[in-house]
């Protein structure tokens, strides 16, 4: 159990969360004989979810505020369906139409985060007429009906890495790319070391941090292997790669910069988040801003995977979003929460989606499942933080428990009267 | 008069462990029937929790060791469990809900029931008879938010004896207190005991315990110190107290300063400012002052006079509404319009309500003490954690903030341990003029000699500090000169050197006419 604190530093609830989606990956892949685990589902997972998992990078920072977003999928369906009529009727580059998109989803976020912010209105009432009101925005702009989309736009959403240089067996560029996150984070451990050791802090044993690399080293090696081996002409799939560079870019945002900090101070108590001189108003207004624009893009994402936006786009998009979010481990009250623990939470909905319907399960067993599942892991942290536990891998791996007497205490007590 | 056979409640050789922490580490205790008795020892020395391993809190299986409550061993899993023996806790920060009644909180998940749900008269009726008995005259419907801390406590002490004690536990009920409502407090303590209630107090306010206890167990770092048997009608040694809790003798309670005013760095003209709902009521009302480089300059006043207020207002109009007045730094007028800008100016706040105003709960330790001055930190916006970790070490060494770690939640921290972090967060921006609310309520005399040693050097450094506080020894024995308050309205201004306890209290409870006093 320590070592495995030490190895996985303190997250150890997403280290737990982890666990249950290999564990329900391998479970599927047995159960369907082998079916889950290939290349080609894997790159399917990856491109079917990515742009709810873009969603829940955003929802969380929404979430961590204390307020929620329920118009992302109407959002995402009204910029969907712009881009796609501004391209197929004033013939604009696919990259100009991206940005047009992105710009529009900033607007449709400052709208909202204006309310929000600066009207005190509650975001649940904000984004339930957002929810309304883009959704008909969507059916008013395209008529209700599909619009296609060129196939230079489809590379966003379906999209794959060129094939280049000698036969290695692999694709190239998920190789190169795999190599490199190796070296990133070789480098990354050894410089946090150095760090620690320079300003006196507790560094980790060299053993620790070798061990962990090691264990990386393989998880990327392997999915590098599944990724560069499926069929010709296949590689690790450009949503995936966006929604990578989007997790460690928002991670990195949430956990560092000052903005991040404000996050986290105004959803843990706003009053004296002010008091340390936060600028609260300004934090809701730009989360639910960023919010909007991660909607923009996961709705791009989809719409390039579906070579056209129509009426129905991002239906429901908003609930799988926010139980990403509070599977990985955020809290109602805001103030709790963060951007990986999201995404795992995310991609735990997504192993079971996908094995279930590769079981050929239906769509009513596999909402059922679902809704359980969400409710199972929240109620978990619940009953653990009353326990105070500190998390759920305690349950996945319990500790021994100190029996009494086992330390016995020295008592030091003087009566005098 | 006490039986000394006669004990009430025996624990015996308590420990209790958080991961990481041994809170308590073999704390005995014994309370004998019908007696006061206090618990005293420093931040974090594990009153608290020893309390709560008493009351059910943390329930029997968490800790090792014994209880035994009239004879008997007592096993509680729970609050409810402990109260049916008897048992009531009243803890170190206020459980009432700032938005019910007095009558629905007194009766809160104790409800009187009639036919078909909630007896409202009955409960009413019952709630204006604990009211009479714990002196607090006001309409039972009216909302606690709108009661000051005093009678708050008092409530919360209608709430206990509302239920069947024999035994109530108070976590530092005074700590928030002025004097005479702590006094008020002590006396009905007393009255209760002489109905044969059997108290466990636990205060940082060694006049108190001395006034009032008849047996005081001394904790330190998690073990029973001592239990002092106070003989009838004598007062126990206070320096003996401060010996037993810090370990070595505190040769005095206040260090030297010498004060040494400089130019002046504040300046307060007219000050006006409405209260933030009901607009015609005026909370400072022209108030007029001027704090040097080097001084320490104090306000009294009594709960309600507009301390708090005029600081807040000050600290970037973070209360009230502006109406009129100039405020000048360096002799330059400034008008900070929120606190980022007041911040910037180099100023100050530590709130008097740490929970609520003071500290995000959630967070760790180190990410507090940078959160208000986080660009210093932080090269482009992006947050340096070593530099981080640095500034929080520091801190935790020099204040002395009890914990394993500073990666540590400061939700985890004892009551005293949380004061501090909110005064670490705050010499952490180095400001210029610091101005303290009520800052050592709750903590404990060695670090309320540390921090007194805080506010002398960074007045030695040519820093002006502004206290507020309702302890006017504190004032006396710190400051160099003390402005009193009263109803919004500076009434006063004493040199420290010729104040004496009866001259404040005379000016801070002066009627103020309609004409606009100042110093
Ligand atoms: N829930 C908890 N988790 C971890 N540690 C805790 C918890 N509660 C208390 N502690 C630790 O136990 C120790 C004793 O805390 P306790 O609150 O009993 O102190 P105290 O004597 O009441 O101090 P104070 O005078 O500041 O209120 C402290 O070191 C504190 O950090
Ligand atoms: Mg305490």
């Amino acid at each position: 159990m320590n070592a495995l604190k030490q190895l996985f530093g303190g997250s150890l609830r997403q280290f737990g969360m982890l666990f249950v989606m290999v564990a329900l990956a391998i479970f599927f892949h047995l159960l369907t004989g082998g079916l889950v685990i290939t290349p080609t589902n894997l790159m399917n997972l990856l491109n079917g979810n990515s742009y709810i998992l873009v969603l829940a990078i955003g929802m969380v920072m929404v979430i961590i505020i204390g307020h929620i977003d329920l118009s992302v999928g109407s959002v995402a369906a009204f910029v969907g369906i712009v881009v796609a009529i501004t391209m197929r009727d004033w013939g604009i580059p696919w990259w100009v139409a991206f940005l047009l998109g992105l710009a529009l989803g900033a607007l449709c976020g400052a709208w909202q985060g204006f309310w929000v912010a600066y009207m005190g209105i509650p975001g649940f009432i904000v984004t339930l007429a957002g929810y309304m009101f883009f959704r008909g925005a969507n059916q008013w702009v395209g008529k209700s009906l599909t619009v296609p989309v060129p196939t230079t736009f489809q590379y966003l959403g379906a999209g794959y890495l060129p094939e280049w240089g000698a036969n290695t067996g692999m694709n190239n560029s998920t190789l190169l790319l795999g190599l490199a996150s190796i070296a990133v984070l070789v480098w990354m451990q050894l410089s946090q070391r150095r760090a620690l050791a320079k300003i006196g802090a507790d560094v980790p044993p060299m053993s620790v941090t070798v061990t962990r690399l090691i264990l990386v080293t393989i998880v990327i090696g392997y999915l590098t292997w599944m990724f560069g081996t499926g069929r010709p002409g296949s590689s690790f799939p450009v949503p995936g790669l966006i929604l990578a560079a989007l997790v460690i870019l928002y991670s990195y945002i949430t956990s560092r910069t000052i903005f991040g900090r404000h996050i986290y101070a105004v959803g843990g108590n706003r009053l004296a988040a002010e008091l340390s001189g936060v600028n609260t108003r300004r934090t809701y207004f730009l989360v639910m801003m960023n919010m909007a624009m991660l909607s923009a893009f996961a709705g791009m994402m989809f719409v390039g995977r579906a070579n056209a936006s129509g009426p129905f786009d991002g239906v429901g998009w908003e609930l799988d979003a926010i139980a990403a979010v509070f599977i990985g481990g955020a809290a109602v009250s805001g103030g709790v929460g963060t951007v990986v623990g999201s995404l795992i939470g995310g991609l735990v909905m997504a192993v079971l989606n996908n094995g279930l319907q590769l079981m050929s399960a239906g769509s009513d067993a596999t909402q059922m499942i679902k809704g359980l599942v969400l409710l199972a892991a929240v109620a978990l942290d619940v009953w653990q933080k009353s326990q105070n536990k500190p998390s759920i891998t305690g349950l996945l791996f319990p500790s021994r428990k100190k029996e009494p007497g086992e330390t016995p205490a020295p008592v030091t007590t003087t009566t005098s009267s | 008069m006490l039986d000394h056979t006669d004990a009430i409640l025996e624990m015996k050789d308590i420990v209790k462990e958080f991961p990481g922490v041994r809170a308590l580490d073999g704390v005995s205790l014994r309370v004998r029937r019908g007696e006061i008795h206090a618990i005293c020892g420093e931040n974090g020395a594990g009153k608290s929790t020893l309390m709560k391993v008493l009351s059910g809190v943390h329930p029997h299986g968490t800790y090792r060791g014994e209880i035994i409550l009239e004879g008997k061993p007592a096993k509680f899993s729970n609050i409810r469990d402990s109260e049916g023996a008897g048992i009531v806790i009243i803890h170190q920060e206020l459980a009432l809900i700032p938005e019910l009644s007095i009558t629905e909180n007194i009766f809160l998940g104790n409800e009187v029931r009639g036919r078909g749900g909630i007896d409202w008269l009955t409960a009413r009726k019952r709630a204006k008879e604990l009211m009479v008995r714990v002196g607090l005259h006001d309409d039972p419907d009216s909302q606690i938010k709108n009661l000051g801390v005093g009678k708050q406590q008092l409530v919360e002490i209608a709430k206990a004896i509302s239920k069947n004690v024999s035994l109530l536990i108070l976590d530092e009920p005074t700590a928030a207190l002025n004097e005479s409502d702590s006094a008020h407090l002590l006396d009905l303590i007393r009255e209760f005991k002489s109905h044969g209630m059997t108290c466990i107090m636990i205060s940082h306010k060694l006049n108190e315990i001395a006034a009032i206890a008849d047996s005081i167990t001394i904790i330190r770092d998690g073990h029973s110190v001592e239990t002092i048997n106070v003989p009838e009608g004598e007062r126990v040694d206070e320096d003996r107290l401060i010996r037993g809790m810090v370990g070595r003798p505190l040769t005095s309670r206040f260090p030297e300063h010498t004060s040494n005013p400089g130019e002046v760095l504040l300046e307060v003209k007219d000050w006006t400012i409405r209260h933030p709902e009901v607009s015609e009521r005026l909370v400072c009302k022209g108030s007029t002052f001027q704090i040097r480089r080097g001084e320490i300059v104090g306000f009294a006043g009594l709960m309600g006079a507009g301390r708090t207020e005029l600081a807040r207002s000050l600290f970037g109009r973070s209360y009230g509404r502006y109406v009129k007045g100039s405020m000048l730094l360096h002799g330059k007028e400034v008008s900070p319009k929120n606190v980022e800008q007041a911040i910037e100016l180099g100023l100050a706040y530590v709130t008097e309500d740490r929970k609520v105003l003071g500290l995000n709960l959630l967070d760790a330790i180190r990410t507090t003490v940078v959160s208000a001055d986080l660009p210093r930190i932080s090269p482009r916006g992006v947050v340096d954690r070593n530099a981080e970790h640095v500034a929080a070490e520091k801190y935790r060494r020099e204040l002395r903030i009890k914990t394993p770690s500073v990666n540590e939640g400061v939700m985890k921290l004892s009551g005293g341990n949380q004061q501090k972090v909110v005064v670490a967060k705050w010499l952490f921006t180095e400001p210029e003029l610091l101005i303290l609310d009520e800052p050592t309520r709750g903590i404990d005399v060695g670090a309320k000699y540390e921090m007194y040693g805080i506010m002398n050097s960074l007045a030695a450094a040519g820093k002006a500090i502004m206290m507020i506080s309702s302890e006017l020894p504190e004032l006396l024995g710190t400051c160099d000169r003390i402005y009193t308050v009263s109803a919004g309205l500076i009434t006063g201004c004493v040199d420290a050197k010729d104040a004496t306890q009866e001259g404040l209290m005379r000016l801070m409870t002066l009627v103020p006419t309609n004409t606009t006093t100042a110093a």
